[in-house]
């Protein structure tokens, strides 16, 4: 059995959400329980039909393959598969699977005595792709304005959608959420190094533990927010990046149709600016 | 109710401060804010502590270059409205320091007004930049640790020089590089996209993206494995390395059971700092090729094979149209003599 040497004893029965004792057992390394079992069937089926979609399709080429959503005069309805049932089946397959993983993540985490952060993170990212491929396309009355599921069709759709409103980078929210992204990325390399440098020494020197880390930041930044900050302060940020990327899409047509250039009007409009404002 | 929580601090211990034992000195300087103080509300999230800093002539010359940089960027944005303070404050978002105009090509001293000034603060901040990154390695080495975290710096570096210095350089104007300001610095990205015909087809703009990404996902798998066995004192990280206890055996575990594979306190770490480190080295080739290598991402990407077919809309025009340019030939205004199509 591939166990870790330590793994036995935490192998214990108990803490499923639901399905009782049914499928409480490993496979493996793998943790089966009901959303397990759910979780395969949805994400099998999701991709065979993927993989059907590309068989009927013009071609094999990996980063041309791409299944797209019905045509907007489908509105809300069901398609034909050739016509984008396929893409609402994938859809439904892909939300069942992910919300399957969500689950399964806590059922793990209750069988260990951890806390729920990691399937709450994992749920900002469903929640973003639940926006972007049900809540904006019900908001605006199509299927179709979903994004298609392809390497490069979908990023032709990002472009198409993004230029429709002139410039996305004028997007408050999107700037929010870029700076996530980035701040993110940028802590995550602070941290990773920090870590790497305490345990990883120069040569001869003793590894100093999490007193050196803080030592380090306030040399050189004036303030360390510490082992249990960073991780904090990460998680925040990186749930930030996902949230603000579906608030960001998610006003974007429903609640702003113009160029997102103007939407700056406003700042530029304020009555401060004028004569009756500062002089 | 004392309770623990993960997510923030509610009862902050005012402990004694942490001295940091005497290093040797280098670079020259030393420690200032000797007397270190609590902060509540810093408290709330991380350490109170603040302080004491090192301060040494790498800190102080970088502190001064990176001020003469923002202040050559500011004044010029204040002079371009002629010193007006409230449209400099309401137009801040939207004013530049641009670089030299084409003309200018490669000039070391061009006008002050056209340029001259973009070039002098680009010179202070990146010698700012620089200062600073010597200022985190030399203390990483002062303190005996690795200098894992001046080599990320490098990599965000190596994506700076890249747009404004290493890629003017190999397409011989200042006038490519990245004018300062807010909305100036959007404006020029969504431009340099499209004048090269669509970065989404740069292939190591797709690794840069994927590695962005990817950071931001292995920071919420990390920090939420971290915070939900935080009970178990999985913040000390280093300790869980050398001396792995429940905290690495239950995240371990975790991920085990989750996906079938599992990093540990150590390698998780690494992980974490290629896909960041990654993020600005593979991006930084992506810009150093356009223009450079490849002038049409999309043009690239239909001639090897990834860019989808699409069906062509009109019959493309040719440009100039056939006939413009004969000073002798009928000049018929909108329609050409040659039968070309011209939507």
């Amino acid at each position: 059995m591939s166990m870790m040497s330590y793994e036995l004893k935490y192998r214990v029965r108990g803490g499923t959400l639901a399905g009782g004792d049914t499928f409480d057992f490993w496979v493996g390394p793998f943790y089966v329980g009901l959303f397990g079992v759910t979780g395969a069937i949805s994400s099998l089926l999701g991709t065979l039909l993927i993989i059907y979609g590309a068989s009927i399709g013009p071609t094999w080429a990996l980063f041309k393959i791409t299944i797209n959503p019905p045509p907007i005069s489908y509105g809300l309805g069901f398609a034909p598969l050739r016509e984008g049932g396929l893409w609402q089946w994938i859809t439904l397959c892909a939300l069942v699977a992910f919300v399957s993983w969500a689950l399964r993540e806590a059922e793990i985490c209750r069988k260990l005595g951890m806390d729920l952060h990691i399937p709450i993170g994992f749920g900002a990212a469903i929640a973003a792709y639940f926006t972007l491929v049900v809540v904006r396309p019900v908001l605006l009355g199509a299927w179709g304005y979903g994004f298609p599921y392809g390497i490069m069709s979908h990023l032709d759709w990002v472009s198409n959608t993004g230029y429709q409103y002139l410039h996305f980078h004028y997007n408050p929210a999107h700037m929010i959420a870029v700076t996530c992204f980035f701040t993110t990325t940028f802590l995550l390399a602070m941290h990773a190094g920090e870590v790497l440098s305490i345990a990883h020494p120069q040569k001869g020197q003793p590894v100093r533990y999490e007193e050196q880390e803080s030592i380090y930041f306030r040399d050189t930044i004036v303030y360390s927010i510490g082992s249990l900050g960073i991780h904090r302060l990460g998680y925040f940020l990186a749930l930030n990046a996902g949230i603000w990327s579906a608030i960001c899409i998610v006003i974007s047509g429903p609640f702003w149709s113009r160029g997102w250039p103007y939407w700056f009007d406003w700042f530029l409009s304020i009555p401060i600016w004028g004569p009756s404002g500062f002089h | 109710m004392a309770r623990f929580h993960t997510l923030f601090t509610s009862i902050e211990v005012a402990a004694p401060f942490e001295v940091p034992w005497p290093p040797p000195m280098s670079p020259p300087g030393g420690r200032v804010l000797r007397e270190p103080r609590h902060s509540v509300w810093l408290g709330r999230l991380g350490e109170t502590q603040v302080g004491p800093t090192h301060l040494g002539i790498l800190a102080i010359l970088s502190i001064v270059c990176g001020f003469i940089a923002f202040e050559i960027i500011g004044l010029n944005m204040w002079a371009s409205v002629d010193w007006n303070l409230l449209r400099f404050i309401k137009m801040l978002p939207f004013l530049a320091l641009e670089p030299p105009s084409a003309k200018q090509g490669l000039s070391i001293l061009p006008p002050l007004h056209d340029g001259g000034w973009w070039l002098l603060a680009g010179f202070f901040l990146t010698t700012s930049i620089l200062l600073w990154w010597a200022r985190m390695y030399s203390r990483a080495v002062a303190l005996g640790m690795g200098t894992h975290v001046a080599w990320a710096f490098a990599s965000a570096i190596w994506l700076y020089l890249v747009l404004g210095f290493f890629r003017p350089i190999l397409v011989g104007s200042w006038s490519e590089a990245v004018p300062f300001g807010i909305v100036p610095h959007l404006n020029w990205t969504a431009t340099f996209s499209v004048r090269y015909g669509n970065l989404f087809y740069n292939p190591f703009h797709m690794l840069s993206i994927v590695f962005l990404y990817g950071s931001t996902m292995l920071f919420t798998m990390h920090a939420g494995t971290i915070l939900s066995t935080a009970r178990y004192g999985s913040e000390r990280e280093t300790r869980e390395i050398v001396d792995p206890g429940s905290a690495s055996e239950r995240g371990s575990l975790f991920w085990r059971w989750t996906m079938g594979f599992n990093a540990n306190f150590d390698s998780i770490h690494k992980w974490a700092y290629w896909f960041a480190l990654l993020t600005t080295l593979t991006g930084g080739i992506g810009i150093l090729m356009t223009g450079t290598v490849v002038d049409n991402w999309y043009l690239w990407g239909v001639e090897h094979g990834i860019a989808p077919d699409y069906a062509p809309l009109q019959p493309i025009p040719s440009a100039p149209p056939p006939g413009a340019l004969d000073v002798k030939g009928p000049h018929l205004g909108g329609a050409t003599a040659s039968g070309d199509t011209v939507q």
